[in-house]
């Protein structure tokens, strides 16, 4: 009789209390499978799908130049290159699936280049860009340096695809290098279509391995390393105390460090809202949740401040010398700055947001108490 | 309690049969436990991949042994099969005792309630003739044969039980579990995959509802399972309690130990019908063990010094869990006597923190990658505590000197959120870590803490 007064009575504590308590999350549901179809439907496929096309662009394009090298098809693979490289700032971030598998980034992606890895395999004339030590001999920064690296001018570049006694070694690399990127970017796409997208879109659980964990680790790895790291902070020198501005992103063409950074931070914040892929248009995102969740941090809404600290970073980065090579050289100062607004962002994100969705940060599936 | 009462508590018997069946459940649930641990590659993730371990303050020494790593688990495993078949009982349970420890005192980022337990348990249980009935031992020993032991050694289990849950129970009097109904308000609702349950978690009340009836749990059920009249209700609450817990959280097999543990507040009848079972399944002759003898320590001094050890060590489990009070500021946030004291499932802490190297020769400073350093569980469990954040600052100042920078100076910018609060400064970032060395004095190197958790 005691045990069932006093569970009676402790229920009735409850009940009491739940009334009076300050009030969290609403009593809906909130409908993350939503997040998961936003992303997939009106990003991610979207921007595989742009991404693709301009790859396969960029193949024509490099088998024309390696056919008839000259001004005008050097200029238009240059152009269409520069093109395919804006679009990958769109996909760099979604390295999940098949992409994952591929270790797509690092084929895509990797700089400094090894530009002695690349005259090598020119002179050997045999490369199998699948080794992992072939990382930095391929991809859009080994298209940047064999389309800008390889001479002062551009007639001393030509001339490596015309009168080199390697000509036609250096014709069969930039034909090569385009063919890989298309067919990765391919067979990630094809990943994608291919039933990957409903495995993402239903794994709506809450494991460590589901979707939305998954995602939201490789996102903000990558607005750590690759975009505030890689593309900023390294060059400055804030991880090795000197500038390294060799280290920026399309060293050899000079003129677009920066505008890759800004494509790559305009699908950051894109993605953090939602915003389908080139459209104005935002639907269920990381934000749209932080504010069902009514999270503030001193009172402020989160989604407005990482919003805000997304802009505050824009706003600087608007400043900087279109090639950030130079800009390090110069001065430096307003590279760092760019970065702190960045990494104030990191906290945001990595502190706040991952409390308020309570994701855990790491994949390790070890017992907890 | 009189001098005379104590001396007929320490001289009454009790039926050996529910330490036998503690015994044996505990060495099985043990070897699942160790087969478990390699099975999901912990080994290799945990002890053997990372490149650097945090160790317990004087505990430095103890460090995983690469791929010998594996032989300690394998000891282990191995022991916990002795102790279940009572098989030179008293050499495996210290042994198991040993690696079990060892295991834990390796690197402090697994650190977890249930381990310590496990650890201490064992520990009391060297101590206990676990082994004098229905063993391998006492089938081979005749002197040693005893179907009844002395009372307290069956009583010591259900005291630590005790102490585990009431403490436990007590650690949820607080501010932040009971009026606002932390950290459940935020792992609930993430668990809205869960059949029926995944809805109600969405609501206010179910987080109200589930902190309270935690902490009345936790309180109670110790005498719950004491008093005969509650008994089986306190079992079915706890099998209840438990394997809701084993739903919500990824928390291994605590929960099996739980409630096997928990078989030893009933009376002998059921724990000698378990054995009655066990023989028939293996054909042994369990009337063989049935002598009437009763236990008694082979020498009187070794019977004393028992029994002084084993109050030594309740009274430091009564004591231990509130060494916090000795220290100035909120046990949260500087987390000073947060371990070892049954503080189970009190916080949410996220954290991030970002190291700066100072060349103080060159002029020069930069930042540091931790993850070439630290595994992201490390990288995780580092960025919340504050000891964890001074070993590896430590050890990046030894790392740099090897380098070549003669007089590094290391610094932190961190940001912890405590309970969904929003994220505050944690280490002051103007404090050169590598002047600080570890102790257990007041770290006077935190922020304060921007808020206020009332109770125990």
């Amino acid at each position: 009789m005691k045990k069932i007064v006093l569970l009676l009575l402790s229920s009735l504590i409850l009940w009491g209390c739940s009334d009076s308590g300050p009030s969290g999350s609403e009593t809906e549901d909130f409908d993350r499978q939503a997040i998961l179809e936003n992303w997939a439907d009106n990003i991610i496929l979207p921007a595989f799908e742009s991404f693709a096309a301009e790859t396969e662009n960029l193949k024509t394009a490099a088998n024309e130049f390696s056919a008839t090298p000259n001004e005008q098809t050097l200029t238009d693979l240059r152009e269409q290159w520069l093109i395919s490289y804006k679009s990958w700032q769109h996909v760099s971030m979604f390295e999940m699936g098949r992409a994952m598998d591929l270790r797509y980034r690092d084929n895509m992606n990797l700089y400094p280049v090894n530009s002695d890895q690349i005259l090598e395999n020119i002179e050997e004339g045999s490369y199998n860009f699948e080794l992992p030590s072939q990382n930095s001999s391929q991809g859009f920064p080994a298209l940047d340096y064999m389309l800008y690296g390889l001479g002062e001018d551009d007639a001393s570049v030509l001339e490596f695809y015309t009168i080199d006694e390697n000509s036609e070694a250096h014709r069969t690399y930039v034909s090569d290098l385009a063919t890989r990127i298309d067919s990765l970017t391919g067979q990630v796409l094809e990943f994608w279509q291919n039933g990957f997208r409903d495995e993402f879109v239903n794994d709506s659980g809450n494991g460590a391995n589901s979707s939305l964990n998954m995602m939201v680790n490789d996102y903000i790895f990558y607005y750590e390393k690759a975009l505030r790291a890689g593309k900023i902070g390294i060059p400055a020198g804030v991880f090795s105390g000197s500038p390294l501005s060799d280290r920026v992103e399309g060293f050899y063409s000079r003129d677009f460090s920066k505008e890759l950074f800004m494509e790559a931070l305009d699908a950051s914040q894109n993605f953090f809202n939602g915003t389908h892929f080139g459209s104005e248009q935002n639907g269920e995102s990381l934000r749209s949740y932080l504010e069902f969740l009514e999270t503030t941090k001193n009172g402020e809404s989160l989604a407005v401040l990482i919003n805000g600290q997304f802009e505050n970073a824009r706003q600087e980065a608007e400043n900087l010398n279109s090639n950030l090579a130079e800009q390090v050289e110069t001065n430096n100062t307003q590279m760092l700055t760019t970065y702190d607004r960045l990494q104030q962002n990191v906290v945001f994100l990595k502190v706040d947001m991952l409390q308020a969705l309570n994701i855990s940060v790491d994949y390790v599936d070890a017992d907890g108490d | 309690m009189n001098r005379i009462s104590i001396q007929s508590y320490i001289n009454k018997t009790s039926d050996a049969a529910p330490l036998a069946v503690f015994r044996i459940l505990f060495g099985l649930l043990m070897l699942i436990s160790m087969i478990r641990f390699a099975a999901n590659g912990w080994i290799q993730k945990l002890y053997i991949e990372p490149t650097f371990f945090f160790s317990y303050y004087g505990f430095g020494w103890v460090q995983p042994l690469g791929e010998w790593t594996y032989l300690i688990f394998i000891i282990c495993g191995a022991s916990a099969i002795f102790v279940s078949l009572g098989y030179h009982y008293k050499m495996a349970i210290v042994t198991f005792f040993l690696s079990f420890t060892y295991i834990e005192l390796m690197d402090k980022t697994t650190y977890l309630n249930h381990y310590y337990f496990i650890s201490i348990l064992s520990f009391l249980m060297i101590f206990l003739p676990a082994h004098a009935y229905y063993s391998v031992d006492a089938r081979r020993n005749a002197s040693l044969r005893s179907s009844r032991v002395p009372s307290w050694t069956i009583d010591s289990i259900k005291l630590l039980l005790g102490i585990v849950y009431f403490y436990a129970g007590l650690a949820k009097l607080n501010s932040d579990w009971l009026f606002r109904a932390m950290p459940l308000e935020i792992w609930l609702p993430s668990k809205y995959s869960l059949p029926i349950l995944g809805d109600l978690f969405q609501q206010s009340w179910t987080h109200y509802a589930f902190s309270w009836a935690g902490a009345i749990y936790d309180l109670t059920i110790p005498f719950l399972l004491l008093m005969k009249r509650t008994r089986l209700l306190a079992f079915a609450l706890v099998v209840i309690f438990h394997v809701l817990t084993r739903i919500l959280f990824p928390i291994g097999m605590f929960p099996y130990i739980m409630i096997a543990s928990a078989l030893i507040f009933f009376d002998a009848n059921l724990h000698n019908a378990i054995l009655q079972k066990i023989s028939g399944w293996f054909s042994i002759s369990k009337s063989f063990f049935d002598n009437a003898g009763v236990y008694s320590f082979s020498k009187s001094w070794i019977k004393k010094s028992t029994l002084m050890l084993v109050s030594i060590f309740f009274l430091m489990q009564l004591l231990i869990p509130f060494r916090y009070m000795l220290y100035p500021g909120e046990l949260f946030w500087t987390e000073q006597g947060y371990r070892f004291s049954w503080r189970v499932m009190l916080m949410e802490k996220t954290g991030y923190a970002n190291f700066k190297i100072v060349d103080t020769e060159k002029n020069q400073s930069f930042y540091v990658d931790n993850s070439l350093f630290l595994t992201p569980f490390q990288e995780k469990q580092m960025s919340i505590q504050p000891d964890f954040i001074l070993e590896y600052a430590h050890h990046l100042e030894k790392h740099y000197q090897k380098e070549g920078i003669e007089d590094p100076e290391v610094y932190v910018e961190s940001y912890v959120a405590l309970n969904g609060r929003g994220s505050q400064p944690y280490v002051k970032s103007d404090i050169d870590l590598t002047e600080i060395k570890q102790s257990f004095k007041h770290r006077t190197w935190l922020y304060p803490f921007n808020d206020e958790i009332k109770g125990l």
